[in-house]
């Protein structure tokens, strides 16, 4: 793992690549002509007022947008170099590549174990049983869960608490081994102890899973990422090393938005 | 029609007792000069309160005697006749009044027992008599309540809260009815039920193997023994309603919610729904004519093409499959609100993960929602069984005990339909055993009903 301090010389092809992305909600425009790499070595964070798209942007690099009535992208969004809106790009696969933690945990109605078994069933990832096993115990360790729940498996992943239940989503997303994690305000419904563990978490993941992250705390995008960008009223404002955002921002729109003139 | 003069005169003057208690409202908010809190209650509050103490003993004294005058008169007509020409049995006594009320209201013109136009005058006056003195207490008891309550007005006295504690009570009594209304049938069936268990051991009825209700008038008459094994109407009943039908409405109902929640187009969904829906409101009778008419002759033509050549024109197939169809709105309703109340999160989460919509479905939606579809399934199960106009127009009579869809079997609805159907003797086990019949069926569904709303409620607990 390299991570390189001195970003933008010698940096490796951008992991995934937006170019001129619009995206409309029957009439309303939600995405105003947005370009972006996300770089595979680092944590992206996208910041900005409520109802600036970030989180809109975010479910176009999966295609949980194709979920929603009404929903169109156009643009370019590519995947190393694959154009994931293409016909040839199958969105089963591209989920299985690009995984996805939600604001609010989502564990399914099953057994911790099963939650987590879920995407490599799916993907038929497992050829036996001591196969899953090892799968299910690997991204329980990942994401810090194993030593918590390494005695009850079989309990229901939705008696957990909400930093637990957190942490099992993003257990079950890198149990099918993505190349990119989509997180849109995964603390957003966590007291801050819970918070703090997912930061750790997320920092432990950098390196290993391009990580993009949404999220509404400033402190946050400081913490724990490399890159941010600034999404205001539907456009990027701002794209630069979150060291440069957060204190010498070029766009005024960005200063003031930091240092809480508004949003 | 005295009753409704006297009731039209109740109603009025306690209309008039409301328009007292709010006049002295009136007066007492401005003798204080209109300050807030100076009357305690507003002026309708005070006329409220007068008309309901009015009101309420009169029309308890009218109901009373509407429910019950007219026995208490024919206690006292019969007893003016001396002991030795009294009818003695109640049959007799009974059609002996009929022809007196006849005679009085003047709707026979001449009777045919000597009696009769002997007491007529005397049902008269009775009649005349409870009347007069019911409504004079009824008016008495009104002015008594009106005036107290008028009395109790005070600047100071709390007639809002009164009002609300009446209204209260009110309310509780209407939804008191329904259930009173349930025990009521309940006990008539655990009394009718009961005289036909002295007939015929409940043992027998819950376990005997032939059903044939026939009791002789004659001793000697063919058949004489009636035999109420009710096990093939339970299993008829069964095999219709909880088999056949759920085999067509589970699937089907099940699919079609999942169809309208999870693929269908939102404009799809806004008309399908109310269409499929309205399936419900089809009278089953009209159910009944399809099965009998289109579908029975069809199962009869697949039946002889599969070699069964004496197969009956009665099927608890056309009954079984008529009725799935009638429940899969029952069942799809169920099913739709429970997969629309599962999270869309949870959804989204399955599908993130690279699980195509069946797999979510599959193995996300319908697990979370199954609690809710099975209440539905058991609700659409009691629904079934306790359907009647579909299987006795297609299901047939003859009670068999037999796995064969083809056969025409019979259920506990049909029986019930065929044997107090026509003039009846209330005093046959054949008659009787109805209610026993209907009692099972009032308990299974009850069972049925209860188990579905726990399941349905612990469902709901979960997601709200």
């Amino acid at each position: 793992m390299s991570t390189n301090p001195a970003i933008g010389h010698n940096e490796p092809p951008p992991k995934m690549t937006a170019r001129d992305v619009n995206v409309f909600y029957g009439q309303k425009q939600a995405i105003k002509g947005v370009s972006i790499d996300v770089s595979a070595e680092h944590v992206t964070a996208f910041i900005g007022p409520s109802g600036c798209g970030k989180s809109t942007f975010l479910r176009c690099l999966n295609r949980m947008n194709d979920t929603i009535d009404g929903a169109r992208v156009d643009g370019q969004i590519e995947l190393d170099g694959q154009d994931i809106y293409a016909s040839a790009m199958d969105v089963v696969q591209l989920r299985a590549r690009v995984g996805m933690v939600f604001q609010k945990p989502n564990p399914f109605p099953k057994s911790i174990y099963e939650n987590v078994a879920y995407g490599p069933r799916l993907h038929g990832l497992a050829r036996s049983k001591a196969d899953m096993d090892g799968i299910v115990e690997s991204a329980l360790r990942r994401a810090g869960l194993w030593d918590e729940v390494k005695d009850r498996l079989g309990e229901s992943g939705t008696a957990m608490s909400g930093g637990q239940q957190q942490r099992l989503c993003i257990a079950r997303a890198i149990a099918v081994d993505p190349e990119v994690i989509l997180m849109d305000e995964p603390c957003s419904a966590l007291d801050p102890i819970a918070t703090a563990r997912i930061e750790e978490l997320i920092d432990e993941l950098r390196g290993r899973y391009a990580i993009v992250i949404v999220t509404h705390n400033m402190q946050q995008a400081a913490r724990v990422s490399q890159k941010t960008a600034f999404f205001h009223l539907g456009s990027l404002v701002e794209y630069d090393d979150t060291s440069v955002i957060f204190t010498n921002p070029k766009a005024t729109r960005t200063k003031d938005y930091i240092t809480g003139r508004y949003g | 029609m005295r009753m409704l003069i006297a009731l039209a005169l109740v109603l009025g003057l306690a209309g008039l007792a409301y328009l007292a208690g709010r006049a002295r409202g009136n007066r007492m908010v401005a003798a204080s000069g209109g300050r807030i809190g100076a009357v305690h209650s507003r002026p309708i509050y005070h006329g409220a309160y007068v008309a309901v103490l009015a009101l309420a003993p009169a029309l308890v004294v009218l109901a009373g005697w509407g429910i019950s005058g007219e026995r208490l008169i024919e206690g006292q007509v019969l007893g003016s006749l001396p002991a030795a020409e009294r009818p003695t049995a109640p049959n007799d006594a009974q059609a002996l009044m009929n022809e007196v009320r006849g005679l009085v209201n003047g709707d026979l013109p001449q009777a045919f027992n000597p009696l009769a136009p002997r007491l007529a005058p005397v049902y008269a006056a009775a009649r005349a008599n409870g009347d007069m003195l019911a409504g004079a207490l009824a008016v008495a008891l009104l002015a008594m309540g009106g005036l107290w309550g008028w009395s109790r007005l005070r600047p100071d006295f709390r007639a809002r809260n009164r009002v609300e504690t009446q209204v209260r009570a009110l309310l509780l009594l209407a939804s008191v009815v329904a259930i009173l209304t349930t025990f009521g049938i309940v006990l008539s069936l655990i009394f009718e039920s009961l005289r036909f268990f002295q007939m015929v051991s409940p043992v027998e009825f819950l376990t005997g193997l032939t059903w044939s209700p026939q009791t002789a008038i004659r001793a000697d008459q063919v058949g004489s023994t009636g035999a109420f094994g009710a096990v093939p109407l339970f299993w008829g009943t069964i095999f219709i309603g909880a088999i056949i039908a759920m085999l067509v409405a589970i699937p089907l109902g099940l699919m079609s919610a999942i169809y309208l929640t999870q693929y269908a187009d939102p404009r799809l969904r806004r008309w399908l729904k109310p269409v499929l829906e309205l399936l419900a409101g089809v009278p089953t009778v009209v159910y009944g004519f399809f099965a009998a008419l289109t579908v029975a002759p069809l199962i009869r033509g697949l039946a002889v093409a599969l070699g069964m050549t004496d197969a009956s024109s009665d099927s608890a197939l056309a009954a079984g499959l008529v009725m799935g169809v009638m429940i899969i709105p029952f069942v799809s309703s169920m099913a739709d609100d429970s997969l629309a109340a599962v999270p869309r999160a949870m959804r989204d989460g399955s599908l993130a993960m690279g699980a195509t919509l069946s797999e979510t479905v599959k193995k996300v939606m319908v697990p979370a929602a199954l609690p809710g579809i099975i209440g539905g399934v058991l609700l659409a199960v009691s629904r079934a069984i306790g359907e009647t106009m579909i299987v006795v127009m297609a299901a047939g009579l003859a009670a068999n005990l037999t796995a064969n869809p083809f056969a025409s079997v019979t259920t506990v609805t049909t029986q019930i339909v065929a044997l107090l159907t026509g003039d009846q003797e209330f005093d046959s086990a054949k008659t009787l055993s109805a209610f026993a019949l209907g009692l099972v069926l009032f308990v299974m569904t009850l069972i049925l009903n209860i188990y579905a709303l726990s399941v349905v409620k612990r469902y709901r607990e979960a997601y709200e």
